[in-house]
């Protein structure tokens, strides 16, 4: 390349440089390279040249001529760079912004505690059972080793909607009702809502109960300690849960135990009544206490709640303060 | 049950201190369930003797009193009490003393006499309300001694959660065999009492109804002193059970009911018309009974009666005229077993309880009677007697036939197999020994006699309870569970629950959990006044507005949204699952679960990007896409009601619809009544809806069909109808006669306005067609738009849009 060639190079590339978009780089790519451009002028006059220069001076403007394109690609490049860069700055968010939700709901929280003891005691083989609310009175006492005027009938003060209908006072009639309807083994829990005649602070007139059943050859008192201890342990992920079983009475298991379980050192809390169910209430159902036997235990679904999550009043269960439900969500 | 574990501890007395008695108690199945302090703390009073009195120079109510307190010289104290006397022993607060409260005592000038301390009421030593004068000690104390030792104040008040079955421990003779059985402490009992019967003064009696009362013991006593006091000791254990004392006769049949668990009665001879008879009420009698309550008597109700007239409720509450009184000195004692189905339920029904009701309707041991009646004799005599005056009659003891107590059979083999644990006969025998049973044994068999105090061991079941109880449930090892095992049925067709709950989470719906039963007014709002609905009624509600079973979802989910709108919440979403109540007629109750929903506020929640032009409120079709994608890919249709009030008439009648699942209705969906709205004052319509829910739960199992590879094709199918014609119509018509390459059809746009005729709209159909063998050609096409356009002008009267 002479120096004419050179200078030319520069030029062009100065010249590209300037440019600020693709039609004005296109207009200067013709100034040189186009039908009437300088470089396609110069290579018009190789025809004029002696054969031995036209070789060498061929050679030359061929290099002149790719250096050009060269630089008039980096420059396109350079050009389409810049328009993406700007119509990306111009599209720029600020991600920081929330996203846009239809809202997040959720499950109350005795409903999520009622899930977990459910599967809990399903990864045992227990089926979930569910009865009646207005239960009949045979169903709620009588079946269940309760005759009128039975004085454990004082001890929970019945709803009544009829002389024979009552709002069930716990969930141990379904367990009848099941015993009435399949043969051993049985295998269930049941929970639900329950009702007594009660309101305060840690009473409220509907609350929620689990029943427990479990009915085969020979299903023991020991079991039932192993396996509601088992439940209270992985329920509550700790291991440093206390539980004890003491002596109780209730019309429809025998023997009969109240469950009273403590983390740590902390005091008892009663959780539950257990127990053998009582030969009465199987033969209730026809079936033979000497060839079936299992225990059955009862216990609320609230307790087990507050405990869990921390939870100091059972008036907040149903006053569904939606400040309070979407902490469970 | 409260009890004074110091009185407790004179009958047994074991190694434990009294933590350790309450949790051996409790583990034994009789529940500590308090204990409190027989007096708060207080120092320095000590027992005194008032040796002489004089009246304050300067002070109309005071007087000066020279006081033993135990101390070299006597002490003057200054005392404005009515009862203070020369000889009178009472409680002394020396100087230095700390009353009740931190109150401290000092020497004093009163009125220019110094006082050296103070003489104190019982209430001033906090352990009674009795601020009458000054306590009066037992004059056998000496003075100077500390009155907390004195009179064991540093006692604790044990309270008992008892059982129903466990009455036998309804006394402490009772806790205190039972405790003597859990520690092997010995018992020991007040020695049986020998009364020599010093007059023929006796009454016949006749058991009438031997079921009701198979035993009845009674003696007379005579010339007793009525005005007798209650001595200090037997006061303080009556009110440590929480009875009052009230004179020495009454308070002595109380005691005795609180120490051997009899309850008792004493008549006063002179209102006694001949013999005792026990029999059922007749028709048209009545009693006016001690608690000034007049009883219509009924002829299940059990009485004690003499010739002419009843005396007294049996085993409940004695009549008002015929027990003692003030002036009572010729006695008549009651104590009678009454079998507990004739007690059982008749407080209830009366409408108040009574001590000896409590016990009488659980069991009270049928060897008592004469024993009480001697025990009551004995302390009568001690404390009202008179000598050479007062005097006993023989004692009578009419007795039928008593409970049975039929040996039970129990089998160590069954008691392991129950338990779960494998026990020796010989630690079985051991147990039956400690509890005092009578039994015999075979092998590893054993006979047991339930004794007479016991009504809760008739089954082999009771006695294994007993075995596991003295044993100790916490010594019952448990091991690992080894049973047969099933799996569960998983039925892939119902959606299980806690799915379809997360469901509506998933769309931002919030769970709520509302009481089943609602205010009448509320539902009568709901369903309208003459709906023929009747909710059912709760007879004893908790609460006035709490009186009837729900009918529907509706109330409590209105409930919901009004306390959350007063807590200025602007946007709800919510739902619940629960049963509601149709009826409950004689033996059957119509009680379905629902799901019910309730949507209130904008169609998305307050957040940016949404300006106040494009905020809109939520409305009928947000909500029926809730449901759409909560069912899918069931079909989920929704169709016009054409008498809104038959539905429910809390709703708009204009923009309500059954809700229908594969064509089957399952509920409904609709905006609250405008009027509703404005009588709850809520500011905008809520759309509510109330679904089946079982029916939701089912689900189709997924069939695979071969996936076509031929193009699809798009067409829009745009016709112009009356505005009043429904548009899933129009979906139906097509629907009924769908080529099989009609891949699916889906209403895309409405439209209403100008370029239309008035009362016209237009509807707009995607229609995506797929053949399953070949590519569909445009004769194809153009063959199914005419077949549909054909249907929808005969069926509707549309034309094709041009």
């Amino acid at each position: 390349m002479n120096h004419d060639l050179a200078s030319l190079v520069a030029a062009a590339r100065d010249e590209f440089a300037q440019t600020t978009d693709a039609a004005t780089l296109e207009n200067c790519k013709a100034r040189y390279l186009g039908k009437s451009g300088v470089l396609t002028e110069q290579l018009k006059t190789l025809g004029k040249l002696p054969p031995d220069e036209r070789k060498t001076a061929g050679a030359r403007i061929n290099e002149a001529k790719m250096a050009l394109e060269a630089a008039l690609d980096h420059r396109r490049a350079e050009l389409a760079n810049a328009k993406m860069q700007a119509r990306l700055d111009a599209e720029a968010i600020d991600v920081t912004l929330p996203g846009r939700s239809a809202g997040y709901g959720g499950l109350h929280p005795i409903t999520r505690t009622r899930d977990r003891i459910e599967a809990l005691f399903r990864s045992l083989g227990f089926e979930v059972a569910d009865g009646p609310e207005i239960e009949d009175d045979f169903h709620n006492f009588t079946a269940l080793n309760t005759p009128a005027n039975h004085p454990a009938r004082s001890m929970q003060d019945t709803f009544y909607v009829d002389n024979h209908l009552v709002l069930r006072t716990h969930t141990s009639p379904i367990q009848v009702r099941w015993m009435e309807n399949h043969s051993p083994p049985i295998k269930i829990i049941a929970p639900g809502r329950t009702f007594r005649v009660d309101s305060d602070a840690t009473h409220s007139p509907m609350f929620h109960q689990v029943e427990g059943l479990w009915i085969d050859r020979a299903v023991s008192f020991a079991d039932l300690k192993q396996v509601f201890t088992e439940f209270l342990r992985l329920f509550f992920e700790r291991d440093d849960i206390r539980v004890r079983f003491r002596p109780s009475f209730f019309p429809f298991t025998e023997p009969s135990a109240e469950i009273d379980m403590a983390f740590g050192s902390d005091r008892w809390l009663e959780l539950a009544g257990a127990g053998q169910v009582h030969p009465n209430v199987l033969r209730a159902v026809h079936l033979d206490p000497e060839q079936w036997q299992g225990f059955a235990f009862g216990m609320g679904i609230e307790r087990l709640a507050m405990l869990r999550y921390g939870v100091t009043d059972l008036r907040l269960f149903y006053e569904n303060d939606l400040r309070f439900l979407r902490q469970f969500s | 049950m409260r009890f004074s574990e110091h009185w407790l501890r004179t009958l047994v007395d074991p190694p434990l201190d009294s933590t350790a008695l309450c949790d051996c108690l409790t583990m034994a199945g009789l529940e500590v369930e308090e204990t409190t302090s027989a007096a708060p703390p207080f120092s320095g009073i000590v027992v005194a003797r008032i040796l002489d009195i004089e009246p304050h120079p300067n002070a109309d109510k005071l007087c000066v009193c020279k006081v033993d307190a135990g101390q070299e010289k006597p002490l003057q104290i200054v005392c404005g009490a009515p009862n203070a006397a020369a000889g009178l022993v009472v409680p002394c607060a020396l100087e230095g003393a700390v009353l009740p409260g931190g109150f401290p005592i000092k020497r004093t000038t009163m009125r220019g006499v110094e006082s050296q301390g103070m003489l104190c009421s019982s209430r001033e030593l906090g352990i009674s309300e009795d601020h009458g004068g000054l306590m009066s000690l037992p004059t056998d104390l000496k003075p100077g001694t500390d009155i907390r030792a004195a009179l064991h104040l540093d006692d604790t008040f044990i309270t008992l959660k008892l059982t129903p079955n466990r009455a036998d421990c309804l006394s402490l003779i009772g806790i205190a065999r039972e405790v003597a059985a859990l520690t092997g402490a010995p018992l020991r009992l007040p020695p049986r009492a020998q009364i020599s019967t010093d007059s023929k003064a006796a009454t016949a009696i006749r058991l009438e109804a031997p079921d009701g009362c198979p035993r009845f013991a009674a003696r007379i006593i005579e010339n007793v002193n009525p005005s007798a006091p209650t001595p200090l000791w037997m006061q303080q254990r009556l009110l440590s059970t929480g009875i009052r004392p009230i004179s020495a006769l009454v308070d002595i049949t109380n005691y005795v009911m609180m120490e051997m668990g009899q309850p008792m009665h004493a008549y006063d001879c002179r209102q006694i018309d001949g013999d005792i008879v026990v029999r059922f009420a007749r028709p048209g009698e009545k009693l006016l009974l001690l608690n000034e309550q007049t009883v219509k008597l009924t002829p299940d109700l059990l009485m004690v009666c003499d010739e002419k007239k009843p005396l007294g409720l049996a085993g409940i509450m004695g009549g008002e005229h015929t027990g003692i009184a003030a002036d009572t000195t010729n006695v008549f004692l009651e104590a009678a077993h009454f079998s507990p189905p004739v007690i059982q339920g008749k407080m209830r029904r009366l409408g108040f309880a009574s001590d000896a009701g409590h016990r009488f309707e659980r069991g009270v041991d049928f060897e008592l009677p004469p024993r009480a009646v001697e025990r009551a004799a004995e302390l009568i005599l001690a404390i009202c007697g008179i000598p050479g005056k007062t005097a006993a009659g023989p004692l009578i003891d009419e007795c039928k036939t008593l409970p049975a107590r039929p040996p039970v059979r129990v089998r160590t083999a069954r008691v392991s197999r129950i338990l779960g644990w494998t026990f020796e006969a010989d630690a079985v025998a051991a147990v039956f020994q400690k509890l005092g049973f009578a039994f015999t044994r075979d092998g590893d068999n054993f006979t047991v006699t339930p004794p007479s105090y016991r009504f809760d061991l008739t089954l082999e079941e009771d006695f294994i309870e007993e075995v596991a109880r003295i044993h100790g449930y916490d010594n019952i090892p448990s091991p690992m569970v080894a049973h047969g095992q099933h799996m569960l049925a998983l039925p892939e067709t119902q959606l299980p629950i806690a799915a379809l709950k997360q469901r509506l989470a998933d769309q931002g719906w919030q769970e709520i959990l509302t009481f089943s039963f609602v205010a009448s007014e509320m539902e009568q709002l709901l369903n309208g006044e003459e709906n023929g609905i009747s909710p059912v009624r709760v007879h004893n509600p908790i609460a006035a507005q709490l009186d009837v079973m729900r009918t529907s979802l509706l109330p409590g989910l209105l409930e919901t949204l009004r306390s959350n709108l007063n807590r200025k919440e602007p946007y709800l979403r919510l739902f619940e699952v629960g049963r509601i109540f149709l009826s409950a007629t004689a033996d059957t109750a119509v009680q379905p679960y629902r799901l019910g929903g309730l949507a209130y506020g904008d169609a998305v929640p307050e957040q940016w990007g949404v300006s106040s032009s494009t905020r809109r409120p939520v409305d009928f079709f947000d909500v029926k896409g809730t449901l759409e994608t909560l069912v899918s890919p069931r079909s989920l249709t929704t169709a016009p009601v054409a008498n809104a009030d038959d539905l429910l008439p809390a709703l708009h009648p204009r923009r309500v619809a059954y809700v229908q699942l594969d064509g089957v209705a399952i509920g409904w969906v609709g905006e609250l009544h405008p009027r509703l709205v404005q009588h709850l004052e809520i500011p905008q319509a809520p759309v509510v809806f109330e679904l089946d829910w079982e029916a939701l739960r089912e689900q189709a199992l997924p069939q695979a069909k071969p996936i076509s590879r031929q193009p699809m094709v798009r067409r829009d199918l745009a016709v112009i109808v009356d505005a009043d014609v429904p548009a899933q119509t129009l979906i139906n018509t097509l629907e009924n006669i769908r080529p099989p390459h009609i891949e699916s059809l889906q209403l895309f746009d409405i439209y209403q306005g100008t370029n239309l005729p008035a009362g016209k709209k237009s509807v707009a159909i995607l229609m995506v067609m797929r053949d399953t063998e070949r590519t569909l050609t445009d004769r194809d096409i153009d063959a199914t738009l005419k077949i549909f356009c054909a249907a929808l002008e005969s069926d509707h009267g549309a034309c094709l849009r041009s």
